[in-house]
């Protein structure tokens, strides 16, 4: 990265995409470029964050997301401590204000956090000391995951404006969606969400996506193909009749993947569940690039951990 | 001991009065009225540059008592009303134990009597344990004192039910005040469904939740006649059936409270729960809606839907707070501020609606007018008054108030009940 050049990001938090300027999604993007290529290196550690502490806060099941958290800030020197719902005084009734105060007591930096409730990561921001990053919240914003989708989008079509991104699935519950559907529009990108009526309110147009309920319709000239993982507790709450006819309508299969251009890439968050929302075989083929998310999550993580803590330190990154 | 209110501006629009009156009040009833009396030994108020208005009723009130003292008893929910000129107020029956026996009416008609400064009126639960079921012993409690019957905040589900509750309310010629929600079309909601609860990723309770149930007890109105009282009314297609049912003759009223007039739901974006409230804070639509039903005469009355909760219980996740807004300290000024002071609605408007026409409601008919022979429950208003919100000041227990450091125009001077000086500012 180039230190000299003057870095356009100015939060405290990383609490959604949409408090993001598209210039400083950009500076993340490019920060992230950097962050890649100490991943490749043979010794894949460099001091920059030495002497911060990074606590990963997770009130929700997740492998992903903490453990690339937990790389990124190991890979930045900075140490990192995992604190999750099982192993946390949250069972013993603690409130969250009580919880997070009692870490930073301990003199921590930043606070990586995962919780159901959708806002949890913006009301710990107003009453603490350090910085937070949301890693989900409810179903509100997944900005990371939204960060290294543009990544890898731009990765693999050198660009984002212009360009058709179809989100299929759990819309109405999906935070990665709602981060995605933010970044992509504020980078120029069509955004098309797909799913069943119940899933996909038309209040979303007013967020600037269209809404096409037909996978077919909706996968027409598609540069990008994003399948979101549904839940079975979803149809239990009758927002779909069965897993069955899910899977007729909106599994993503290699007939259906044809409509879209013939070099669209597949996404997926994970985990996925295969052959429900995307066929098997389609979700390990060539133009799915969903373990390359995973890769360039670390990246990014370590974009927005060094872009928040940095601090005067951002001089010596290199 | 006689109390003399000198100058005053006196505003009672139950007999289009609005001149500069001496009001005289002897053993808690109004003695004379005059342009001018003068009384030696009486305590003498100077009201000049000062309103004088019968006594404000809030008929929707929750005092937590018994059970939940912790957010708010009947004393310190007394002392808010009278810090925010109500001089009556009504108590909904969701306590713990319910009020839906004549032993719970009995215990806070008797505790009001000793320690609440203002008159404190009970309503009962329509069913046992408000579980929506069987009703309860309706005459019984309309014995002990219940003034009116609700489910609020557990509405009544069962079609059958209400409308065997509105029918043997004939009975006892009570008001049946009904909070509108169909608790499987809201359910898992924290506010108002649309592009706001979509941004934000909370779960939504559309309007039509409020909508169906309005519209179904409308027509059970309609069917047995009996006067049905929409509580806290938040949306547009609630206040569209309210005015055409009102039309064909049907026995309903409406109330609305400050929050719904003043607030909508884009004041959730920053996930405070003091916003948090049921039924929510809708959108500008919806408000505005509100706004033409407070001016066309559609919605009847203010109430504040007080519902007090503690520090603890609102300083937490956005979803796991409690519902609620506490209102008895802020609804005049706010209500001067907004509407009389924009000429939005005019000062007798706003009068009626907070005096005369819950007076009439509940049948209280020595109150909600300044007449001879009337209960002396007087609220006295300085319009040009200037407060700006202060929770930490607040007489309630509880500080769940959206409007901390709102600055507003129009404040309380002074509180009457029965004759005594309950507040003065």
């Amino acid at each position: 990265m180039s230190p000299e050049s003057p870095l356009e990001f100015h939060h405290y938090h990383l609490l959604g995409i949409e408090d993001l300027e598209p210039s400083e999604i950009m500076t993340i993007l490019d920060t992230a470029e950097s962050m890649a290529e100490i991943s490749r290196r043979d010794i894949k550690k460099v001091p920059t964050l030495r002497g911060k502490t990074v606590v990963n806060l997770f009130f929700e099941p997740s492998t992903r997301t903490r453990s690339s958290f937990e790389l990124a800030a190991k890979r930045l020197s900075a140490d990192i401590v995992n604190f999750s719902l099982t192993t946390s005084s949250v069972v013993k009734g603690e409130t969250l204000k009580d919880t997070v105060r009692n870490l930073e007591a301990m003199a921590i930096d930043a606070l990586v956090v995962r919780h159901s409730s959708s806002g949890a990561p913006h009301y710990i921001a107003s009453f603490c000391r350090s910085h937070v990053i949301n890693a989900g919240d409810g179903t509100h914003e997944h900005p990371t995951q939204a960060l290294l989708d543009a990544y890898t989008i731009r990765q693999f079509k050198k660009r984002i404006k212009g360009l058709k991104v179809v989100i299929v699935g759990d819309i109405l519950h999906s935070r990665v969606a709602r981060s995605n559907l933010h970044l992509l529009r504020k980078l120029g990108a069509e955004v098309v969400l797909c799913g069943p009526p119940t899933l996909v309110p038309p209040e979303f147009s007013q967020l600037g996506a269209k809404i096409e309920y037909s996978l077919e319709k909706a996968l027409v000239g598609a540069d990008v193909v994003m399948m979101l993982r549904i839940q079975r507790e979803r149809q239990k709450a009758n927002y779909f009749p069965s897993i069955r006819e899910y899977r007729q309508l909106y599994c993503l299969t290699p007939e259906r993947f044809k409509l879209a251009k013939k070099d669209a890439i597949i996404m997926h968050p994970g985990p996925i569940n295969r052959g429900i929302e995307i066929d098997s075989a389609l979700a390990d083929s060539v133009q799915s690039v969903i373990l390359k998310q995973v890769e360039n999550g670390v990246a990014i993580r370590m974009a927005v951990l060094y872009l928040l803590l940095g601090g005067k330190e951002r001089e010596s990154a290199d | 001991m006689s109390l003399l209110i000198k100058n005053g501006r006196v505003i009672d629009p139950s007999s289009r009065t609005d001149e500069t009156l001496d009001i005289l009040i002897e053993n808690g009833k109004i003695k004379a009225i005059s342009p001018r009396i003068d009384l030696k030994e009486a305590e003498i108020i100077d009201a000049s540059r000062l309103v004088v208005a019968p006594g404000f009723i809030d008929m929707h009130v929750h005092l937590r008592e018994p059970g939940e003292e912790y957010k708010e008893d009947i004393a310190t929910g007394s002392l808010a009303a009278a810090k925010g000129g109500f001089t009556s107020i009504c108590c909904m029956p969701n306590t713990r134990p319910p009020n839906d026996n004549s032993g719970i009416t009995e215990y806070i008609i008797t505790e009001a009597k000793k320690r609440a400064v203002v008159n404190v009126y009970p309503v009962a639960a329509i069913t046992r344990g408000l579980a929506g079921e069987e009703l309860t012993d309706m005459a019984d409690l309309s014995q002990a004192g219940a003034i009116a019957f609700s489910d609020d905040g557990q509405p009544v589900a069962n079609s059958l039910v209400m409308r065997r509750a509105l029918e043997y309310s004939l009975l006892l010629d009570k008001l049946i005040i009904d909070h509108c929600e169909d608790k499987n079309l809201s359910a898992g909601g924290v506010m108002h469904e649309g592009e706001i609860s979509l941004r934000l990723g909370l779960s939504g309770m559309p309007a039509a939740a409020e909508e169906i149930m309005i519209a179904r007890d409308i027509i059970l109105a309609q069917l047995t006649r009996a006067r049905l009282h929409i509580a806290h009314i938040s949306t547009k297609g609630g206040i569209e059936l309210v005015r055409s049912a009102k039309k064909k003759g049907i026995p309903v009223t409406a109330e609305v409270t400050p929050h719904h007039l003043i607030l909508s739901d884009d004041s959730l974006v920053n996930y405070d729960p003091n916003f948090k409230v049921n039924p929510p804070l809708r959108s500008a639509e919806h408000r505005q809606a509100l706004l033409e039903g407070l001016k066309d005469g559609t919605i009847d009355i203010i109430a504040t839907d007080h519902a007090p909760h503690t520090p603890e219980e609102k300083d937490v996740e956005f979803d796991l707070a409690p519902f609620g807004l506490i209102g008895l300290e802020t609804a005049v000024s706010l209500m001067l501020d907004r509407f009389v002071h924009k000429n939005i609605i005019s000062l007798e408007r706003l009068i009626d609606l907070m005096s005369c026409r819950p007076a009439r409601l509940l049948g209280l008919k020595n109150k909600g007018r300044i007449a001879l022979g009337a209960d002396a429950d007087l609220t006295i208003l300085n319009l040009r008054q200037e407060v700006v919100v202060d929770v930490q000041r607040f007489a309630s227990k509880s500080r769940n108030c959206p409007f901390h450091g709102w600055k507003l125009k129009g404040a309380v001077a002074l509180t009457i009940v029965g004759g005594r000086i309950v507040y003065r500012a």
